[in-house]
């Protein structure tokens, strides 16, 4: 109660000029930003813009590459003693733990006979604040809870006691698994917790959200803040726009409209589908069920079992390390795995036209090295995708799905890969396309939309433009 | 249904030991008596002492199999400088306490895989064993048999030894904070360590807890054995790794039970016990309770079925 | 050179040739050849095994072969009573161990996919029923192999053992299959990264049971020549095997991260462990100390490697 004018008013958080390089990668681009006492932030930006960036930064998480990043109000030196607290996007609650013992974590002055007590009482407190009648035991094991209300958990220890008070509280699309309701009662407590003087930092993909609590709107692009004003001066359409897509002046090219399409070659229960000589898109925000969806598809059709000569489907990764690079082995090697089986003599690897096949695709997609032999961790990433790519292509399977396949690939590889995937399916091959590039997904000859897991719209022709896409995706209803 | 039992898995082993006792009460109503238990859980507490030791290891996503030859190392170490000169005896077992941490921290640090190291420290341990007891013999000291042979009222020594171990080890891992913290190590170290926490400095301390769990088995076992060898308790590297399973732990996400690892390794001392009234021929009570440890395990499987199904 | 040097097999070899040059300078050479001589007899079983748990330690971390002790024993108690000491039976024998490695594979990966057991627990389990198994086939019997089988075992083919002949030739084929054929392809590429492996057409599972399946018979196979070889099966003639299995396999160069065989290497490191244990002997070490040593080696190998990754 002693604080001085001065330090009431002093940013919470205060950055100047940071930046945070990724090798090439400019994730933060020069970003100034001060949060004070009783403000809420709302962050808003596509996919890759730098948001994730921005709140590791402010969070302590990573060291920028240049520029500061100070504490005025609390004088700490470190997040975490500032007053800072992260809720993360990706569930970070321990899951063998109860909700109790999962504070006690980030608590660690809860000490001494009795702690448990007073850890229930205070994870009760902040949940019956946050989420009143929220109907969560502190005894419970979280992996017992449901997705919805281990982010409620997660949610409330952000905002708990925790020994000392929150001051900045980050919240990185909260409402991602909560429904309407409960939504609605995590924004009526950021609006009581930011009139009470503390700070939030809101990112969400439901505009409507955004605007029913952000007192100020960042928004961001290509690690840069393209607008930063308070949130009554933006309309929901001035909004997208700031967000804006790349190149305004695209003219999609959508090859010739009247080709011939086959017959329907995919079918899912979920309602996609895809026709021979295909290129089928699917958009929407990151997480939305694309990639699941693709999954699915993909290892329903083919066996842990058996490998046929003639596979039916091959895939194409976008998280070159979790589902495609083999990070041991040769460009060559990687690039061959999927054509073993339909080249080889008495089981064995046919080694000729392994090296014929790699020198082929070396030359037709552009893999940049001098020798096919190199390890595939010597390429960059973009010539990672290249190989990865290769790989799918050099199959005979009918059918390609693609996961997000363009992530960190620069602009010139992109557009040879465009190429090669329209003379592909020219020649007959269908393509079943995840993007979270908008602007990509417009050159497919449909679209489906995803939105929390289902098909929200199928778009062809006329319709198929970012406007139509970016609606779908985002909840345009209110909020 | 699904949901009770996934709330309380140490129900599963609660069960298995009971439907074992109860059939070994059946086959030889004699065994129901204060010295029949006594006799049935003879070398039940180094094991559950063991078994605990593995357990502080699998808490935190690693595995030790090099615990059979540490107890062994214990063992020969008890029955000779701890009888002859009680303090170089001290000094000895907690330098071994210490090396267990430290083996943590640098498994930890350095990023190695525990089952390569621990692997390695056996041979050392083995080593040593030999080293400090050629051939068997030793005597454990008079305290120690006073100890482990004592005959309290109403229930047998192993029978209180194993309630109290169960009793402080679950106060230790489940109740108190640090306990609390170690096992959120195995359940999600990032977030453990984004919360402020020194990652090696917890795993020095699950390691150490290991080793200091790992000297009581050791000492246990010349109380009960009255001498040793380095060979004496080889087995108890893989009974202890059963015994967490058995006991409902499993192998990562920190997801142990230290009353359930108790219990897995009583469950395993009967076993043995059982098999020989069941008058099963010799040569297949090793094969039977290998039979039993899958059964068990089976039976495991459909509880952490029924829990994905609810989940 | 540099090339030779940077190949992880290398070290194995070189450690070997060191250990062998320290060992037989201490014999001023003289028992250099019957020091060699041993070091292929008695190295051949730890390498055969070794080449087994090491197409299994390649599919990745946790997946690791315990009832290789087991299985040799029993392969070995079955094989000489099949053969039963009559002459020109040496091929029914072999095919009764091949049964045996076929059988408990299969047992062994039924118990890993189907109960969803972790591979250190099924192979656990599964070893008791084998030991048993083995001690009731072989109770009360010592049984000699046949004379010409005993012969084999024992003898020498222009001053090489047959025994590391066979371990050889086992070596080779191993090493074609890892290298050359589309199965060890899809096997290393598991071991690397098995939902990447899945996504690219890798049946995995196939990949998966036919590794447990491939260790399990060269244990057999070993089971069958070390009872052979020292005359008679015993109970406890696979017990230094477990760990031996994997030691070779890690000091071979092979990474327990898996994805990345070496067959080279399980020769070398095969033959280390022995000489290591001859050249600990010569200098009157006891047997502490050679297990001492022996550990901390391991431990040593496991660092370096680690460092050596680091830096990359």
């Amino acid at each position: 109660m002693q604080q001085s004018a001065f330090e009431q008013d002093a940013p919470i958080v205060a950055l100047t000029d940071v930046a945070k390089h990724f090798g090439a990668v400019r994730a933060l681009d020069g970003v100034d930003l001060e949060i004070r006492p009783g403000e809420c932030l709302g962050l808003v930006g596509h996919n890759g813009a730098g948001k994730s960036t921005l709140v590791n930064v402010v969070n302590g998480g990573v060291a920028p590459t240049a520029g500061a990043v100070a504490f005025p109000a609390s004088g700490a030196a470190a997040a975490l003693s500032a007053g800072v607290r992260s809720v993360f996007q990706e569930l970070s609650l321990c899951p063998n733990l109860t909700v109790a013992e999962n504070l006690r974590i980030s608590h660690a002055a809860l000490k001494g006979p009795g702690w448990r007590r007073a850890a229930r009482a205070e994870i009760g407190q902040s949940l019956d604040a946050v989420f009143p009648g929220h109907g969560i035991e502190a005894d419970a094991t979280v992996d017992i809870l449901s997705i919805a209300e281990r982010q409620m958990v997660e949610i409330a220890i952000g905002f708990a006691d925790r020994g000392a008070e929150a001051r900045l509280v980050i919240l990185d699309e909260p409402t991602s698994s909560l429904d309407a309701g409960i939504a609605e009662q995590l924004m009526a407590h950021i609006r009581r917790f930011c009139e009470g003087g503390g700070a939030v930092i809101f990112i969400s993909h439901m505009l409507g959200e955004i605007f029913a609590v952000a007192s100020r709107i960042l928004v961001m692009k290509d690690g840069k803040v393209v607008a930063d004003r308070a949130a009554p001066d933006f309309t929901r359409q001035g909004l997208v726009d700031a967000m804006g897509h790349v190149a305004g002046d695209a003219t999609h090219e959508r090859g010739d409209q009247t080709r011939s399409l086959g017959e329907e070659v995919v079918h899912t229960p979920q309602g996609l589908s895809a026709r021979r000589g295909e290129v089928v898109g699917l958009s929407g925000l990151a997480g939305h069920g694309q990639a699941r969806a693709l999954a699915q598809l993909y290892l329903g059709t083919t066996s842990s079992w058996r490998a046929t000569g003639r596979p039916q489907m091959v895939f194409v990764a976008g998280d070159r390390t979790r589902d495609g690079i083999l990070p041991l082995w040769s460009i060559l090697r990687n690039a061959s795995i999927s054509i073993l089986s339909e080249t080889a003599k008495w089981g064995l690897v046919d080694r000729e036209v392994e090296t014929r096949n790699a020198e082929k695709w070396k030359r037709r997609i552009g893999i940049r090295t001098d020798d096919m032999n190199n390890p595939v961790l010597s390429l960059s990433g973009g010539n990672q995708q290249k190989v990865l790519f290769a790989r799918a292509l050099a199959s005979s399977a009918p059918v390609v799905v693609m996961d997000d396949p363009m992530r960190g690939v620069d602009v010139g590889t992109k557009q040879d890969v465009y190429a090669m995937i329209r003379a592909e399916a020219a020649s007959g091959r269908t393509f079943l396309w995840y993007s979270t590039e908008t602007e990509e997904v417009c050159q497919c000859d449909r679209v489906f939309v995803f939105r929390n897991g289902r098909i929200s719209a199928e778009l062809t022709g006329a319709e198929l433009t970012e406007e139509r896409i970016l609606e779908a995706s985002f909840e345009m209803q209110e909020a | 249904m699904g949901q009770f039992l996934s709330r309380h898995r140490i129900l599963l082993p609660v069960f298995s030991l009971a439907v074992l006792l109860a059939a070994t009460f059946y086959m030889q109503p004699r065994a129901m008596s204060y010295f029949g238990i006594n006799l049935l859980f003879n070398l039940a507490v180094p094991i559950a002492l063991a078994t605990v030791a593995q357990m502080m290891i699998m808490m935190v996503n690693d595995i030790d199999l090099s615990l059979g030859t540490f107890v062994s190392l214990v063992a020969c170490v008890t029955a000779t400088f701890l009888n002859d000169s009680p303090l170089l005896g001290v000094l000895i077992l907690a330098a071994l306490i210490l090396t267990y941490a430290g083996m943590g921290a640098v498994i930890h640090a350095l990023d190695l895989p525990a089952i390569v190291v621990t692997l390695g420290m056996s041979f050392v341990w083995g080593g040593l064993a030999l080293f400090v007891l050629p051939s068997p013999g030793g005597t454990s000291p008079g305290w120690l048999r006073a100890l482990m042979t004592v005959k309290p009222p109403l229930m047998p020594m192993a029978v209180v030894a194993s309630i109290l171990i169960a009793l402080v080890t679950h106060f230790l891992i489940i109740r108190s904070g640090i306990g609390t913290v170690l096992r959120g190590v195995g359940g999600n170290a990032r977030s453990v360590a984004r919360a402020g926490w020194s990652v090696v400095r917890l795993k020095a301390l699950a390691y150490g807890l290991s080793g200091l769990f790992g000297v009581l088995s050791g000492m246990a076992l010349v109380g009960l054995t009255t001498s040793a060898d380095a060979n004496i308790a080889l087995r108890y590297t893989l009974l202890s790794i059963a015994g967490v399973i058995l006991g409902g732990g499993e192998f990562i996400g920190g997801k142990v039970s230290p009353v359930g690892a108790v219990i897995g390794a009583l469950t395993l001392a009967l076993a043995a016990s059982f098999l020989s009234f069941m008058r099963l021929s010799p040569d297949w009570q090793i094969g039977a309770q290998g039979a039993i440890l899958i059964l068990v395990l089976t039976a495991r499987l459909i509880f952490a079925r029924r829990e994905n199904a609810t989940g | 050179m540099e090339k030779i040097i940077s190949r992880p097999w290398s070290w194995s070899w070189l450690a070997a040739a060191l250990t062998f040059a320290i060992t037989s300078a201490l014999t001023d050479g003289s028992g250099a050849g019957a020091l060699a001589y041993a070091a292929l007899s008695f190295g051949a079983f730890a390498a055969i095994v070794g080449l087994g748990q090491m197409i299994v330690i390649t599919l990745g971390p946790g997946n690791v072969d315990l009832s290789i002790p087991a299985v040799m024993t029993l392969s070995g108690t079955l094989a000489l009573k099949a053969m039963g000491s009559e002459p020109g039976t040496a091929m029914l024998g072999l095919g009764v161990a091949v049964l045996v490695g076929l059988g408990t594979g299969a047992a062994n990966f039924a118990l890993i996919y189907a109960l969803r057991l972790p591979p250190i627990v099924a192979t656990l389990a599964a070893s008791l029923v084998y030991q048993s198994i083995a001690i009731w086939s072989n109770r009360g019997l010592r049984i000699k192999p046949p004379a010409g089988l005993a012969d084999f075992a024992t003898g020498r083919v222009l001053g090489v053992p047959n025994v590391a002949l066979v371990g050889l030739a086992l070596a080779i084929v191993v090493w074609i299959a890892l290298e050359r054929s589309v199965w060890g392809r899809w096997l290393l590429a598991s071991g690397q990264n098995l939902r990447a492996a899945r996504l690219a057409g890798v049946p995995v599972e196939t990949v998966r049971a036919s590794a447990y399946v491939t260790v399990t018979v060269l244990a057999s196979v070993a089971g069958y020549l070390l009872a052979s070889f020292s005359g008679g099966a015993a109970l406890n003639m696979g017990q230094d095997y477990l760990l031996m299995s994997i030691a070779v396999v890690v000091i071979g160069g092979t990474s327990i991260a898996g994805g990345l065989s070496n067959v080279p290497g399980v020769w070398g490191a095969a033959l280390f462990m022995f000489l290591v244990v001859s050249m600990l002997n010569s200098y009157g070490a006891g047997a502490g100390v050679r297990m001492v040593l022996t550990g901390l080696i391991i431990i040593g190998i496991v660092i370096a490697a680690s460092t050596k990754r680091a830096r990359k």
